[in-house]
């Protein structure tokens, strides 16, 4: 297969310059509403800053993949001296927790890094984010790559997931037979 | 649908426990705006002038502003109006942190208290779930350690508490209402929380708000964004460092207090200490403040850094702000900074007020040092020590003996205006720093002031930090600095304005205090006040608006971003007009209750240099110029022109207007 060149998306967080303000939280709900900036609501972003005042924790996390189910363990990490709590540093939206899910729908979010037409020239959290703490990065790496699945495999993939494979065959069977 | 606001109260009976959730009347918007102009109409409406503080009739409200939950930066304060326990007229003390957009995004504009709770309670709000549930088990308890504990307790730690710490629970007329890194401090609104028995509020919210013009909204959002990152990038030049910036005074970034420990007044409001910024006092200073704020922090959605998050010497974290970092030290003449760190943290779970309380401890020990109180005042029982004679021992003290109402403290924890009534026998001539019998800054200086004195005597705040910003303190040296200052300076009303600053002078006729003019105070107070009304109305820190010089938000600027938010097409006589409402409903709810002229002026103290003549012709200038009658009560003509013919019905039938004229 060929080599092609892929863009990595990074956004750095240097977290020691967090402020707490959450003007993140705000801008990606408002930037993913529909309408676009129709509406605000932090619990529907795709970055939350976890944040325990008292304790001096604040640690801006942005989501990630969507997992069916959670860790078989849970890890706590003590960095400074502060205790982090588990799943913290967790990017995962993941029936352990409501973090990362629409609150309507509880159907999971994920950062797509603001991609849209026209592009955005970095995500809008990076642009917001006044303190700078927020970094967008981009850099080409060579991978492999990949063919890309149809829709027609993506989507049978998927009820595999959820159903299995087996009941997946057998319906298929059912199907066929009937038509 | 509705846009910005909610459109939902909470109506809660504390007596019976019912809650209610009420739709609130969209025209309130178009007429009031929101937040301290909503609430001033609920109040009037609902409190008639024969309801005492601590009556159950006395509205407790806690509201949000039109732009709290908005993408707009800092629009983070809530306000929270009662009739003050130490004034007796209607306080709006406002905090920043977190706890308004919580409360927008759970569905609601305000909550309304009435009567009061007969056992300790603290309301939950989560969405459409709201429910009163105990909190005997929190009595007692820090105002910073009840927001952690409830958290906990409901197992949810991105809901925002806003509590009262002991001093709310005993109703000192001090006490605050504590929240994550901010407070509502002035006027006892914690005294109120208490009084009926509730120990904090608890909110969290996963609605949405909703822009009516979102795209627009952002868009003019851009320019005040690109200004904020303008002026971080370039300071104010020859002003004060502290004038500088925007946000509130960046007391926890900059270390040089040369200002404020020189030019304000130490003790009971008493002594500058003009030599007291020396270089081992600088130094140790900064040293303290350095090794003490861990990190600079914000309210919501804002870009600045106004708070720190401090522990002194490894000992409990609290939040601080401005000049709270200062007081307690000023207060008891102690130079060791590390004390104000070390008093305060004690204060903040107690939940007081930090520019009055200091006040009242530095009036008891003038007392003392009077022969006014005596060793039997300061002596101990079987429940506490009595009183160290260190100063700092004896501060630590006093501010136990308040917040618990013990012994001296039980007098002196309705402020220093009753507490000199109270103790009589001379000191009432202690009680030389109260306006309205409100404690205000500890400052004297030497030349009246034509707008400070406006500003003190007049304002429904009855706290001058919350007036003051949108003009410089004092005149600039050189031509050369004028013109450079008006230049650029968008943020004016009116062009007009520019010449009254090229032409004011350090001395001679164009000078304090013959200049600014009544006439021209009248206009740049009236303008200060208008900035501060949107600003209350919106939630928006006046950091960022009407307390600093040329500051992101501003009265150009302000029509556009309500209009795409609301909806509605407001244009900047609209908005003005729509404040202008406000303020006088607010004064005439003050004047059903008392409040004239006779009360309207700054400590006798204030200044060493008095002009009684002008001073006079300054407040009726600026009464004529609101179209006010010469006793400061608003007349029929003027408020039937905002729309407020009905009030003048009422304050006609109440005698206060007669004849709807002077």
């Amino acid at each position: 297969m060929a080599r092609i060149k892929k863009k990595i998306k990074t956004i750095k967080i240097d977290a020691d310059k967090c402020n707490g303000c959450r003007g993140c939280e705000i801008v990606c709900s408002a930037f993913h509403a529909n309408p676009q900036y129709s509406s605000i609501n932090p619990a529907r972003s795709r970055v939350q800053v976890i944040t325990n005042r008292l304790q001096n924790k604040w640690l801006p996390v942005f989501a990630g993949e969507y997992t069916p189910a959670e860790c078989m363990g849970r890890d706590k990490y003590i960095i400074d001296g502060k205790e982090y709590d588990e799943c913290d540093f967790c990017r995962a939206a993941c029936p352990s927790r409501d973090l990362f899910k629409e609150p309507d729908s509880g159907l999971p979010l994920k950062c797509d890094m603001c991609e849209s037409d026209p592009p955005q020239e970095k995500p809008k959290c990076v642009e917001i984010c006044l303190s700078d703490v927020l970094i967008y990065e981009e850099r080409e790496e060579e991978v492999e790559e990949e063919e890309k699945p149809s829709d027609a495999e993506s989507g049978l993939k998927a009820l595999t997931d959820k159903y299995g494979l087996e009941m997946i065959a057998d319906t298929f069977a059912r199907m066929a037979q009937k038509s | 649908m509705r846009y910005a606001e909610t459109g939902y109260n909470l109506e809660i009976d504390l007596s019976r426990g019912n809650i209610e959730r009420v739709e609130t009347d969209p025209k309130m918007m178009e007429t009031h705006l929101g937040g301290l102009g909503t609430s001033i109409k609920i109040h009037w409406d609902r409190v008639p002038p024969e309801v005492k503080p601590f009556d159950p009739e006395n509205l407790l409200i806690f509201s949000t502003g039109l732009l709290n939950g908005t993408p707009a930066f800092s629009a983070n304060r809530t306000v929270v109006t009662f009739v003050s326990p130490q004034s007796n007229y209607l306080a709006y003390p406002m905090m920043g942190g977190f706890w308004s957009a919580e409360l927008k995004y759970a569905g609601y504009d305000k909550i309304i208290f009435r009567n009061k709770s007969p056992k300790w309670v603290y309301l939950w709000i989560h969405n459409d779930k709201v429910e009163l549930r105990d909190a005997s088990h929190l009595q007692g308890k820090g105002a910073l350690e009840t927001q952690d504990l409830i958290r906990k307790e409901l197992n949810d730690p991105r809901a925002q508490v806003a509590a009262i710490g002991l001093a709310g629970e005993n109703r000192c007329f001090t006490a605050s209402i504590e929240q994550s890194r901010s407070s509502a401090s002035r006027l006892g609104g914690g005294a109120i929380m208490g009084d009926k028995k509730i120990k904090a509020i608890a909110v969290r919210g996963t609605k949405d708000v909703n822009l009516a013009r979102g795209a627009e909204f952002m868009e003019h959002m851009k320019g005040v964004t690109e200004y904020i990152n303008f002026r971080n990038a370039n300071p104010i030049k020859d002003v004060m460092t502290i004038l500088q910036g925007i946000g509130s005074p960046q007391e926890m970034v900059h270390t040089d207090e040369k200002w404020h420990t020189e030019n304000f007044a130490w003790g009971n409001a008493r002594v500058r200490r003009k030599d007291f910024w020396s270089k081992e006092n600088a130094q140790n200073w900064t040293d303290t403040q350095l090794d003490t704020v861990k990190r600079l922090i914000s309210c919501f959605n804002c870009p600045q850094h106004c708070g720190g998050l401090v522990s002194y010497q490894n000992g409990p974290y609290y939040m601080m702000k401005c000049f709270g970092k200062l007081t307690y030290c000023m207060a008891s003449y102690v130079d060791d900074l590390g004390f104000n760190f070390r008093i305060l943290q004690r204060a903040t779970e107690y939940g007081v007020d930090s520019f009055s309380t200091p006040q009242i401890l530095a009036f008891a020990v003038e007392l003392y040092e009077a022969g006014i109180l005596t060793d039997k005042d300061f002596a101990g029982t079987s429940a506490y020590e009595a009183c160290p004679s260190d100063k700092e021992g004896r501060f630590f003290w006093l501010l136990d003996r308040v917040v618990r109402r013990e012994g001296i403290g039980d007098i002196l924890a309705d402020g220093v205006y009753y507490a000199a009534r109270n103790i009589g026998n001379g000191a009432e001539e202690f009680d030389h720093n109260t306006v309205k019998k409100h404690e205000q800054l500890p400052l004297k200086l030497g030349m009246m002031d034509p707008l400070y004195y406006l500003m003190y005597s007049t304002n429904e705040k009855i706290s001058i930090t919350q007036i003051e910003g949108q003009w410089p303190q004092t005149p600039f040296a050189t031509m050369e600095q004028r013109e450079d200052f008006v230049r650029d300076w968008p943020q004016l009303p009116d062009d007009h304005f520019k010449q009254y600053l090229l032409d004011w002078e350090f001395r001679g006729e164009k000078a304090n205090p013959y200049y600014p003019t009544p006439q021209m105070a009248a206009e740049i107070v009236d303008w200060m006040e208008m900035l501060h009304n949107v600003d209350d109305a919106c939630c928006v820190c006046a950091g960022m608006s009407s307390f600093c010089l040329k500051p992101p938000y501003h009265i150009h600027n302000y029509p556009k971003l309500i209009s795409a938010a609301t909806g509605m097409d407001l244009d900047e006589a609209g908005l003005k007009k729509i404040v202008n409402r406000s303020r006088n409903l607010h004064r005439a709810f003050n004047n059903r209750r008392g409040m004239t002229r006779a009360e309207e002026h700054p400590p006798a103290d204030h200044w060493k240099k008095r002009f009684p003549e002008i001073e006079e012709d300054l407040l009726s200038t600026y009464y004529r110029f609101k179209g006010w009658n010469q006793n400061g009560i608003p007349t029929r003509e003027k408020l039937e022109e905002l729309d407020l013919g009905y009030v003048a019905e009422d304050l006609e039938k109440r005698g206060i207007l007669k004849n709807g004229q002077d």
